[in-house]
């Protein structure tokens, strides 16, 4: 598709319309919490907004407001005071960060966080379930697991004996939470109203699919840990949203100009990387860095797939029958959401061939079990299956206590060293 | 493979000490004598990590269920397939069977946590046989869980069915059932004794007798326990001096024998979640209709508690206090492995739970690798000193 607009209108255009999005985002929250009105508490990987904002609830994704504490890097304070509480230094930073943000009566960094009227929960992460108990302890307040069968095995997402028993299962839990809504709302189910979101949401699964189709292209059209990390944002927070739909339009739009002319991030693209894990987000912009300084970009990472609640597959719903299709689209995507944090080495495979990855990155973290358990084991097969050299640092995503940025910046400098010296012996070898 | 096959006939024809010595041995042999024994036979074996699993599918087509619970043993093969800050039981299990002590011909484990899903996958890229994850429901709150449930069990049971080499009919599910019933029932029995005259078991010895059920059939455990509880129930000592306590945070990771032995010698434990899952059930599972069906809505509507399920009827910290009331102690040990995150965040809703009906405490974490006790027993009696003086 060709894209008639000024070049640096558009180059560019997503991070600063997300950045901006993001604050608007944020400004709304803060006058709920003025209003004193609840919001609804959802996560990232089957945060159900589409159905929610049919409602009028502000949605409130605490994983995000517990990631902003560590980038803005005062996520200490918040784990400090929580740890105080009680919680041990054990647990995952995201939830401690949170507790923390109740306990302040919702003070954050990028505003004032609403307390929770209502949390809605999937159990793609165990730790949402523990987490919600603790709202549901504080605030008294409904909190509905919806419980979305993930795949049994490896490669047996679509298993057909159990997938139709499971979208019932699930169209079931949905059915269940609607009048929950209602009465927690004071407002009636609009079932055209769904649809609108829906359509909505629609319109940014599809923008998603492309974009990390997109960034195939060599040279990449944006960095997937950095870059890649606003545009989740912004995919979370307006899911469902007609400003959602419009920014990931305007984003595929921004990235196929950019494809077509060749022009890709700011790196010089030397190394072609695949990011396995959550971000460090303590000193996210270095730790970015710590690649990019070698022509280190990443094309693609699991954290797209499974923190987007799965819109990497493109499911798009079906308008004529919502309920259903919503359902499908939960198990779906939930389902895709965890097979790439629990049944990821294939799927790595077909990424590290798809786009011509030069190395893998897995960074296991602390604080995260869900995403971090199962990477070593998963580096060893991919190693087997491909001869694509990988890189495995431990750190966290909001505990500096265990992020040593010499410590990273030694193996990362190491690691390119070896995928230099590969690219000279394959030079002399072509030769 | 007959359910008749012998698997652990040491205990036979033995006074009641002798029996808990032979146990005690068995539970910690790391060469799982019992499992080897069952496969020389021809027979195979379904391994299953904690919490629950229900045993009486695979019961059903004639293989050893076994429940794979962690072990007293270095993780050196199976170190290098994990990171840092994991509980210890996960790279426990893998490594009974990386390093060949145990050999199972089908995996199952459960989305109890972040970290046991994960172990389908890590299993599963290890070993040929099927490795999965049995999707317990965790909302069994929708009226649509059990349906669900049905429905899953139904799936296992084809895989088992396949893995076994034969069909699970109606009546070998029946037959499973009445004597994992009749199980239920003697376990039962064992935590009335607890209860009600707790110096007559030791913490240490009970927990071994459950234990070992993970161990051996079903039939040969109903045959020990039908041996040991009269004799237990007949054995003359005398009650001392010492404060009721339950413990809670055994629901998966086990910790050492020898800690659950230190912590008998200053307190009487009146109740407990060790290896919970071999007593989720807390009724007989009837034997007629849909036996799956039922099999399911025991899960969902008859069953205990833990921190890896979460049941708006069952309000943890109200669930605790309960256990603690019903058992007639007067404290509560508030345990958690390691790096186990569902434990740990328990302990918070648990302790303010405890201040604020003013029941005392004693907060610790264990690991079931540990191999000093000391410290722990000092504060350990500290505490109960403090209760008992206070």
């Amino acid at each position: 598709m060709t894209v008639n607009v000024d070049h640096d209108t558009i180059v560019g255009r997503g991070n600063r319309d997300g950045a901006q999005l993001f604050r608007d985002w944020f400004a709304d929250l803060t006058a709920a919490a003025h209003a004193q009105r609840g919001g609804a508490y959802v996560f990232v990987m089957g945060s159900l907004t589409e159905l929610l904002r049919t409602f009028d609830f502000p949605i409130v994704f605490p994983e995000i407001n517990s990631l902003q504490t560590a980038v803005r890097r005062i996520a200490h304070e918040y784990l400090g005071e929580a740890e105080d509480f009680g919680y041990s230094p054990d647990i995952c930073g995201y939830v401690k960060a949170d507790v923390a943000t109740q306990l302040r009566g919702g003070d954050h960094p990028m505003g004032q966080i609403p307390k929770p009227t209502l949390a809605v929960l999937t159990n793609a992460c165990n730790t949402y379930i523990k987490w919600a108990e603790i709202w549901e302890r504080m605030y008294e307040i409904p909190i509905v697991t919806i419980d979305v069968p993930g795949s049994r095995a490896a490669g047996q997402a679509s298993d057909t004996g159990s997938f139709e028993s499971d979208r019932r299962y699930v169209q079931h839990q949905i059915e269940e939470l609607i009048p929950v809504c209602e009465r927690v709302s004071g407002i009636g189910f609009d079932i055209d109203r769904l649809r609108e979101s829906m359509q909505h949401a629609n319109v940014m699964s599809r923008s998603w699919k492309r974009l990390l189709d997109l960034n195939a292209n060599r040279p990449s059209v944006f960095n997937a840990l950095s870059d890649g990390t606003i545009y989740l944002g912004v995919a979370n927070g307006f899911r469902g949203t007609a400003a959602g739909a419009r920014y990931f339009a305007e984003l595929v739009d921004e990235m196929e100009y950019k494809a077509e002319h060749g022009i890709g991030t700011l790196t010089e693209e030397l190394y072609r990387l695949i990011f396995v894990g959550v971000p460090c987000y303590p000193i996210f912009r270095r730790f970015t860095e710590l690649f990019t300084e070698w022509g280190g970009t990443f094309v693609n990472s699991t954290y797209l797939w499974f923190a987007s609640g799965g819109s990497n597959v493109g499911f798009e719903y079906d308008l004529d029958r919502p309920l259903e299709s919503l359902a499908e689209g939960l198990l779906v995507g939930v389902r895709d959401a965890m097979d790439s944090m629990f049944f990821q080495s294939e799927l790595l495979v077909s990424m590290a061939d798809d786009f011509h990855a030069d190395g893998i990155v897995y960074h296991p973290i602390k604080s995260c079990r869900t995403v971090s358990t199962g990477l070593a084991d998963t580096r060893r097969h991919v190693m087997k299956e491909r001869p694509v050299p990988s890189l495995f640092i431990e750190s966290d995503m909001m505990d500096r206590r265990v992020v040593s940025e010499a410590q990273l910046k030694n193996r990362v400098d190491a690691f390119f060293e070896g995928l230099a010296a590969r690219k000279t012996r394959a030079a002399v070898t072509a030769d | 493979m007959s359910a008749r096959l012998e698997l652990f006939p040491a205990w036979r024809g033995k006074p009641i000490d002798e029996v808990l010595y032979e146990c005690r041995e068995l539970l910690e042999d790391m060469t799982f004598p019992t499992v080897v024994r069952w496969r020389e036979a021809g027979g195979k074996v379904a391994g299953h990590f904690q919490v629950y699993f229900p045993e009486e599918i695979a019961h059903a087509a004639g293989m050893l269920p076994l429940k794979l619970r962690g072990a007293a043993v270095e993780p050196t093969k199976s170190d290098s397939h994990f990171g840092s800050y994991l509980c210890s039981i996960l790279k426990t299990s893998l490594e009974l069977v990386l390093n060949g002590h145990v050999e199972l011909d089908l995996f199952v484990t459960h989305p109890i946590c972040d970290a046991a899903r994960n172990l389908a996958g890590i299993w599963g890229r290890n070993f040929e046989y099927p490795c999965q994850i049995l999707y317990l429901p965790q909302n069994p709150n929708s009226t649509h869980s059990t349906t669900y449930l049905t429905n899953e069990y139904a799936r296992l049971r084809g895989v088992i069915e396949t893995v076994a080499g034969r069909a699970v009919t109606d009546d070998a599910l029946r037959s499973s059932i009445e004597v994992y019933n009749h199980n239920r029932r003697l376990l039962h029995e064992l935590y009335q004794i607890k209860r009600e005259s707790p110096w007559l078991v030791s913490a240490d010895e009970a927990y071994t007798l459950v234990a070992i059920g993970g161990l051996i059939m079903r039939e040969e455990h109903n045959a020990l326990l039908e041996a040991v509880l009269p004799q237990i129930r007949s054995r003359a000592v005398k009650e001392q001096d010492r404060i009721r306590v339950v413990f809670d945070g055994g629901f998966c990771e086990q910790p050492p024998l020898d800690l659950i032995r230190a912590i008998g010698r200053s307190c009487y434990v009146v109740d407990d979640d060790l290896m919970i899952g071999l007593r989720w059930i807390l009724n007989d599972i009837p034997l007629d209709g849909d036996l799956l069906a039922n099999l399911a809505d025991a899960y969902v509507n008859d069953s205990s508690h833990s921190p890896v399920q979460h049941d708006l009827r069952k309000p943890k910290e109200q669930m605790l206090l309960e256990r603690i009331r019903s058992s007639g102690a007067g404290a509560a040990i508030i345990t958690a492995a390691k790096m186990c995150e569902p434990g740990l965040e328990e302990q918070v809703v648990h302790t303010r739970a405890l201040d604020r009906e003013g029941i005392p405490y004693f907060v610790t974490e264990f690991e079931e690798n540990m191999t000093s006790f000391d410290h722990l027993e000092i504060q350990l009696e500290t505490f109960v000193e403090n209760i008992l003086f206070d």
